[in-house]
């Protein structure tokens, strides 16, 4: 199948980009990122220098893969990260157009490569439980009801690829953080930090510059792992219930 | 070289918790003086941080990925064993160190499999306290499977995402100090040499892979958690970055490497589709519980499955293994899908067998079947178009993990001193083959609950000299480094990194992959270097230094899997017995199964770098075995 890509190349941070396009030959049974290789073998044999972008374990798990196809976060196939995305998903002919994330907090390092170490310091900031190695009792001594025990690992299966802040019209990082509050707080381990994680996480988003949530629903839609929005619910009711239970230096240090 | 193992002696059962008694503990107030740089954020080398950085230590960890929570422990699917005994049916310390001992054919030390048999209790607790979502039963309690032909549940697990929710656990925990200052992390900055000074690891050189900086950082002492060097064969179930450079680089410092030979070839992976092909996908092994394997018994059949009648075909493992079956090893059953590929009857592309699961659709039911296998059976429709349900799936064994690594002593330090290897990057736990689920107890007992305190004694006994970056043996180290990326660039040749890698993997798998013999070993040996030589002539990487290029990443990678491939099939042409992942074809029973040679094998082979154009030197560590003796495997 023969294929026309507009893909964006940017030198690095500080210079424009643009738009350039290329032809490309694939076969069906390609990945999308084997389709990206083969241009890129061209490329380079060519003399030209090949398209970066961020990829590792091409299993969908890894969540360093992830660029805009067609102005869709991983492209058209659902709950798929772009490097399980197949060529058959495509037709022959088809004009594809591949952008990087396009977020405030996520700016562009080189082509589609971009910096999403954000999401690093909202996780530092309270995306943790608190359990230095070897304090923990006996692995049974917690009992964990089984529906939330599902629950949490829905929540938990979150890869931080950055996809549903790329699809989010206010570039909000609401099913992140939500997907790692409603992780932590559905387990009983996660019950003494509970209130304090989401008042500090919430804090980091803010200043971190992503936008505000304001229900849209585009970043359900595009994740790999299909989290639902019922995570932002949960993170929602946590953060209001904590601004008016905790008391004391904690909050106000915070600025809320 | 003398290798000292360290092993304790006396009673296997008392045996870590006495030698931990005697490593010398360092003063709380004195722990924030000392810095440890820990490479690589895996499950290893993450929760190691951590730990070291919780204690107290001032810690520096770098990763080649943008974020720590990235590396390739990640994409573990199975489980993590542990000597738990939950489920009441027999289990225990002991057996899971027998079990450990036997399944990686007497090819490892009986006191750190008894060790890590130990800890591994630990773990489940640590990752609870954590917020690891383990599977629960509706008591609240852990769930447990059974796995890879172990004969009891012993198998903690999260979905298919064990290694996921492992590795964010211990992430989370890294993050945590990194947010409290404890933890300077440097992710985008790969290893790129060793800094050895007066005998001893005091830092190491990196290059910033989004400015292209090359920079050194000092310190007290140096862990590699880099993982294993399975890219070599190109093709891997691996993640694409994962890489042998860090464990080379220190290779050549001093450090040595071990059994490089042993690798793991999993069975059911998807099989090859073309030349563009980057990766391969694995599928995970619990669909052997209820898919019949087989093939046509005619060769070069090309009629479609479902045209092939009951009694033209050949289900080879039931066949040849009746008391174990579709359930045999990992090593066994690749090794029969080889056989058959080989006499001409393979399907798909010829490199292919089928894993048919219409016998468990009509027993289970479809649904039955999507309850238990669903995520796998989409993933495969995913990658191949093809529908599990109504036509058999394809499958082919795939390079999944390496045995081998750098020499470690029982302090899970390398013949360098104050140089630490833990996880996949070192040789000490799975002998010559690693059973299922055991991968990821071995990275967290290194990470959590061994280097930790092993570290603290090398602390406290060396004398080391404050350093600085402006070291002379820094000073070589970081020109060392310019020289080789100016060489990549300066080379100017016809020919991508790519297609070297693929041509490496290539010559590697078919000399050195699942079967060996001493003719083609040979053969590698001899193209390996033809090929490193044209490499350094005719590669052809593009743009600069200074700046984000992934093709001169790959090229530094690639150089080294150049060198290692060759001390790869030197150890392989060495060992003239067959043991769990290396099989000799030389040296098998007259059935066909690994005949081991425990008069002349029973070593671990650590090779000793003594210099460029030199042979490398064989060190030999003796095993001897007290409590699980020698013996035979047999499924049949």
């Amino acid at each position: 199948m023969k294929l026309t890509l507009h893909i964006w190349r940017q030198k690095n941070a500080g210079q424009p980009g643009h738009m350039a396009v290329y032809n490309v030959t694939a076969s069906e049974h390609m990945s999308f990122l084997e389709m990206l290789d083969v241009l890129n073998e061209e490329l380079t044999s060519k003399g030209e220098e090949p398209v970066a972008f961020d990829h590792d374990c091409r299993e969908g798990i890894c969540g360093s893969c992830g660029f805009m196809i067609n102005g869709i976060a991983h492209g058209p196939q659902r709950g798929t990260t772009v490097c399980q995305l197949h060529m058959r998903k495509f037709k022959d002919g088809d004009v594809l157009y591949l952008e990087p994330w396009r977020a405030r907090a996520f700016p562009v390092i080189r082509d589609l490569v971009v910096d999403r170490s954000a999401f690093d310091r909202i996780i530092a900031s309270g995306g943790f439980i608190t359990a230095p190695t070897g304090s923990g009792p006996d692995g049974n001594a917690i009992p964990v009801p089984k529906t939330n025990a599902d629950l949490a690992m829905d929540a938990a299966a979150c890869i931080g690829c950055g996809a549903c802040v790329a699809a989010c019209p206010n570039a909000a990082a609401a099913l992140f953080t939500g997907a790692k509050i409603s992780h932590l707080g559905l387990l009983p381990q996660g019950q003494p930090e509970r209130e304090q994680r989401v008042l500090s996480m919430v804090a980091t988003v803010k200043e971190e510059m992503f936008g505000s949530c304001t229900n849209i629903g585009e970043c359900e839609a595009v994740c790999p792992k299909e989290i639902k929005l019922e995570v932002i619910a949960r993170m929602n009711r946590d953060y209001l219930r904590a601004s008016w239970t905790t008391r004391g230096e904690a909050a106000r240090e915070d600025g809320i | 070289m003398e290798l000292k193992s360290k092993c304790p002696t006396g009673p296997i059962e008392t045996r870590w918790e006495k030698y931990k008694f005697d490593l010398k503990l360092v003063n709380p107030a004195n722990k924030r003086k000392f810095n440890v740089i820990m490479v690589g954020s895996g499950l290893a080398g993450g929760s190691a941080a951590a730990s070291m950085a919780e204690l107290g230590y001032n810690v520096k960890c770098f990763c080649f990925q943008d974020s720590p929570r990235r590396a390739h422990s990640i994409a573990a699917q199975g489980g993590i064993n542990a000597a738990k005994n939950y489920q009441n049916d027999g289990d225990s310390i002991f057996r899971l160190f027998y079990d450990t001992v036997k399944g990686g054919d007497f090819r490892a030390r009986e006191s750190n499999v008894y060790r890590l048999a130990q800890i591994s209790v630990n773990i489940i607790d640590q990752c609870v306290a954590q917020g690891v979502p383990f599977a629960r039963e509706y008591g609240g309690t852990l769930a447990n499977r059974s796995f890879g032909g172990a004969q009891v549940s012993r198998t903690f697990y999260a979905r298919g995402q064990t290694g996921q929710q492992l590795l964010i656990g211990a992430y989370q925990a890294l993050e945590r100090q990194i947010g409290m200052g404890k933890v300077q992390m440097y992710p985008r900055t790969e290893m790129l040499d060793l800094i050895v000074i007066d005998g001893k690891a005091r830092g190491i050189v990196v290059r910033n892979l989004v400015t292209g900086k090359v920079e050194s950082h000092v310190a007290d002492a140096v862990v590699l958690g880099t993982g294993g060097y399975g890219n070599v064969f190109y093709l891997s179930t691996n993640a694409k970055g994962s890489n042998c450079t860090a464990i080379w680089r220190a290779y050549k410092r001093g450090a040595a490497m071990a059994n490089p030979c042993f690798t793991q070839i999993h069975p059911t992976c998807i099989p090859v589709s073309g030349d563009y092909q980057s990766k391969l996908t694995l599928m995970s092994e619990s669909l052997r519980n209820d898919g019949r394997i087989w093939v046509p018994i005619k060769k070069g059949d090309k009629r479609p499955p479902s045209q092939i009648p009951e009694s033209e075909r050949d289900y080879y493992l039931e066949r040849r293994y009746p008391s174990f079956g579709n359930l045999v090893p990992r090593d066994v059953a690749s090794r029969a899908a080889k056989a058959v590929c080989d006499e001409g009857r393979g399907v798909g592309s010829g490199l292919g067998v089928y894993l048919d699961f219409a016998d468990a659709i009509s027993r289970l039911g479809k649904q039955g079947v999507k309850e238990r296998y669903s995520n796998l059976f989409e993933m495969y429709e995913r990658i191949t178009g093809e529908d599990p349900y109504s036509v058999p799936m394809r499958i082919y064994p795939a390079i999944h993990y390496t045995m081998g690594g750098l020499w470690v002593d029982y302090n899970l330090m390398t013949t360098v001193p104050g140089l630490y290897s833990i996880g996949e990057a070192n040789f000490s736990d799975h002998g010559a083959n690693r059973l299922g689920a055991s991968a990821l107890m071995q990275g967290l007992a290194d990470g959590y609950f061994v280097l930790p305190y092993t570290i603290g004694d090398y602390l406290a006994t060396t004398k080391l000299e404050k350093v600085s970056t402006d070291h002379p043996a820094v000073r070589q180290a970081e020109a060392g480094v310019a020289k080789r990326t100016k060489q990549f660039l300066d080379a100017k040749g016809k020919r991508t990194v790519a297609s070297f890698h693929r041509e490496l993997g290539k010559l590697v798998w078919d000399e050195c992959g699942m079967a060996r013999n001493e003719a083609g070993l040979k053969r590698a040996l001899t193209r390996i270097p033809e090929l490193r030589e044209e490499f350094w002539k005719n590669v052809n990487v593009l743009g600069h230094g200074e700046e984000l290029n992934q093709a001169l990443e790959n090229a530094g990678r690639v150089a080294d899997f150049l060198e290692f491939g060759e001390l790869m099939c030197m150890d392989a042409l060495n060992r003239q017995e067959s043991c769990g992942g290396h099989f000799r074809e030389e040296f098998q029973t007259p059935d066909g199964e690994a005949l081991r040679n425990d008069e002349q094998y029973s070593y671990a082979a650590a090779w000793e770098f003594a210099g460029p154009d030199k042979a490398p030197i064989l060190n030999k560590e003796p095993l001897t075995f007290d409590y699980v003796h020698p013996s035979q495997r047999s499924y049949k």
